[in-house]
């Protein structure tokens, strides 16, 4: 088996704020294979973003700080870099692609002197080489014209244009590793879309390995080999896609698929939300995070966390019903989001 | 971006034009007349006021003043004599600009740099230098910054002289004196809106993309964080050619101000109009200038013009 190219183990990262300690994310354990398309799911604030801005350490320290655990980049922990050797990092070996493209492109600056910047200050690449491999790259993610699109400010752009840019700015250094927050959530459904596909699309020309962070399931079911189910900080439920899909072992997994609206006539149940809110992070539950909102919690989901359990072809999952003393049940059955696997 | 220019150049005439028209009737609605202060024969008054046209009708005396604004002619002094106020103001406006422009220029410089700093330390003891100079600059008036650092810098020290326009040395003082509350103004500004930019998310992505901490500042934060200041520089520009009164009757300078004080206070009709104006013009210019400026520091701007 080749080494994984991001391998995280028992991560812990909180933020120290005036209310307290906000444990951001408890324990969270996941790799990367080179090529490989890893999916995060999970809702607002389970800790995702913060999990994967780590790679780069780009989450604001202080007031974040890692609580325990490692983040192995290519075998050598992220943790212990200074701040040189992190902006070699940056652009060059993961490139970043956010998740509001009107947000995070300077509102003043062309967006070709944008995608040439991941090269500004590294040796070896001329300004002219620099402005080619950026030309390159935009004419590559699907811009037309780029001569006179590179010239322009971003609100010159449409949405997908600019995530399209984005895609360029993490791409042109010819990183080993994209990290996509929620790369799509600003857009509308025909150009996410698209830029699934090109994002799928470079990942098979290039070989780079994606991590997709997502709230949404049918992204999911689109695009990945193997996907992490987070809740409250924690990795509750892990494994290739059609696990996750087919053979859900989490509540909160089943429950987040069935809260997926979908169109076939074959799953005529009404969608249903997960009631109550995620867990306070000031203050984590001691038990399972999904505990008070889960319609099998037994006493000892409120006590202690549950042990990982394996299931068959690396399907793992973090839940006491698991145990040999728990009853058995049957976790709602739902089919996969459309486009599925 | 031509369109604009000339579409903003109209309405800067036609504020002027207003301007003219308010000043032109408050001036003449104040008791008392130029003449009235002084002692003559009510022969002679007559004449003065035959020969300055003020038996005719005020409407009549309105166009006549406006017909030779429109020329550029703004006509002679009530109370200087043989003086025409063109000639005032050119020899008085080069004190008072020469003066305004050094204030200005320390100010910006000083005020955006002291406000970057701040806000890149921020709450660290450096920030805390920023913030009392700021305090300080915007609680104390001009009048008495004017004294102080005569006082201190003239007089305890002897370290620069304290009156008169003779030479750069003597513009050390006048200018720190009439800039100082702006750039006090324009680093807490500065210092504001820079706090703002750090948290925006694209200095986030330079931050992913490798740009070192230098970059980031240059091309990213500061070229943002400026705009807010862009935009005010029309008013400041309006509260430092206003401070120059209280500037150069302090350091004895022979600007525009002396002129403008004792011109209404004498109810120099011609003077106090003509002065308005020009000030009126000046500042318009000066907006005018800024509107221009904050379309091409800002592109969303320029676009949105069209």
């Amino acid at each position: 088996m080749p080494e994984a190219i991001l391998d995280v183990q028992d991560l812990s990262y909180s933020f120290r704020t005036y209310g307290g300690e906000v444990q951001a994310v408890r324990g969270v354990s996941f790799e990367v294979m080179p090529g490989e398309v890893v999916g995060i799911v999970g809702e607002s604030g389970c800790g995702k973003s913060v999990t994967a801005q780590c790679a780069l350490r780009l989450n604001p320290e202080p007031p974040g700080f890692r609580r325990g655990g490692r983040m192995l980049y290519k075998g050598e922990d992220v943790f212990a870099k200074g701040e040189r050797e992190l902006r070699r990092m940056r652009g060059a070996e993961i490139g970043f692609v956010f998740q509001d493209p009107m947000t995070y492109l300077n509102p003043t600056m062309r967006v070709g002197a944008q995608v040439e910047e991941v090269f500004a200050g590294r040796p070896g690449v001329s300004r002219r080489e620099a402005r080619s491999r950026a030309d390159e790259m935009l004419a590559l993610v699907g811009i037309s014209d780029v001569a006179r699109r590179r010239e322009q400010y971003p609100h010159e752009l449409s949405g997908g244009m600019k995530q399209r840019v984005m895609i360029a700015m993490a791409l042109v250094g010819r990183p080993s590793l994209i990290i996509a927050d929620e790369p799509t959530t600003s857009l509308d459904v025909t150009i996410e879309a698209q830029i699934l596909e090109l994002l799928d699309d470079l990942r098979r020309k290039l070989g780079t390995a994606i991590v997709l962070i997502t709230h949404d399931l049918g992204v999911i079911a689109k695009m990945c080999d193997r996907v992490y189910v987070m809740y409250g900080g924690k990795v509750v439920e892990s494994g290739g896609a059609e696990d996750i899909f087919y053979r859900t072992a989490h509540p909160y997994t089943a429950g987040l698929l069935g809260s997926v609206a979908r169109l076939e006539t074959d799953c005529d149940e009404e969608l249903k939300a997960i009631e109550g809110t995620p867990p306070d992070l000031f203050s984590p539950p001691p038990g399972c995070p999904f505990a008070a909102r889960c319609d099998y919690a037994m006493r000892v989901c409120r006590e202690s966390p549950a042990p990982e359990y394996r299931l068959e072809g690396g399907h793992r999952v973090s839940c006491w019903l698991r145990h040999e003393y728990a009853e058995p049940v049957e976790l709602p059955a739902r089919c996969a989001p459309e486009a599925a696997v | 971006m031509g369109r604009y220019i000339l579409k903003r150049i109209l309405i800067s005439l036609a504020t002027l034009l207003v301007l003219v028209t308010v000043v032109f009737a408050l001036v003449r609605l104040m008791p008392g007349d130029p003449f009235s202060s002084e002692k003559m024969t009510p022969q002679v008054r007559q004449n003065l006021e035959r020969y300055y046209g003020f038996d005719k009708p005020v409407l009549e005396q309105y166009l006549t003043y406006m017909g030779r604004l429109v020329r550029g002619d703004l006509g002679y002094s009530m109370k200087y004599a043989n003086v025409t106020v063109n000639e005032i103001i050119a020899k008085a406006f080069p004190y008072s600009a020469d003066l305004g422009l050094r204030a200005l220029a320390i100010a910006v410089s000083v005020g955006l740099t002291l406000g970057v700093v701040s806000a890149l330390n921020r709450k660290k003891p450096i920030d805390a230098v920023c913030v009392v100079v700021a305090i300080i600059g915007t609680s104390i008036p001009d009048f008495i910054m004017g004294y102080v650092l005569q006082y201190f810098f003239g007089i305890r020290w002897g370290l620069l002289p304290i009156a008169q326009y003779k030479g750069f040395a003597y513009t050390i003082l006048p200018s720190v004196g009439l800039g100082f509350y702006t750039l006090a103004l324009v680093s807490r500004l500065m210092r504001s809106s820079m706090l703002e930019v750090v948290q925006q998310d694209y200095v986030k992505t330079a931050r992913a993309k490798g740009a070192s901490r230098f970059r980031i500042v240059r091309k990213h934060m500061i070229r943002n964080a400026i705009l807010p200041i862009v935009t005010v520089l029309g008013p400041i520009t309006a509260s430092v050619l206003t401070g120059t009164f209280v500037i150069e009757s302090i350091f004895a300078i022979p600007g525009m101000g002396k002129f403008y004080v004792s011109s209404v206070q004498s109810l120099d009709y011609t003077l106090v109009l003509g002065m308005t104006v020009f000030f009126g013009a000046f500042l318009v210019t000066a907006n005018l200038i800024v509107d221009v400026l904050y379309g091409i520091v800002d592109p969303r701007i320029r676009v949105a013009r069209g």
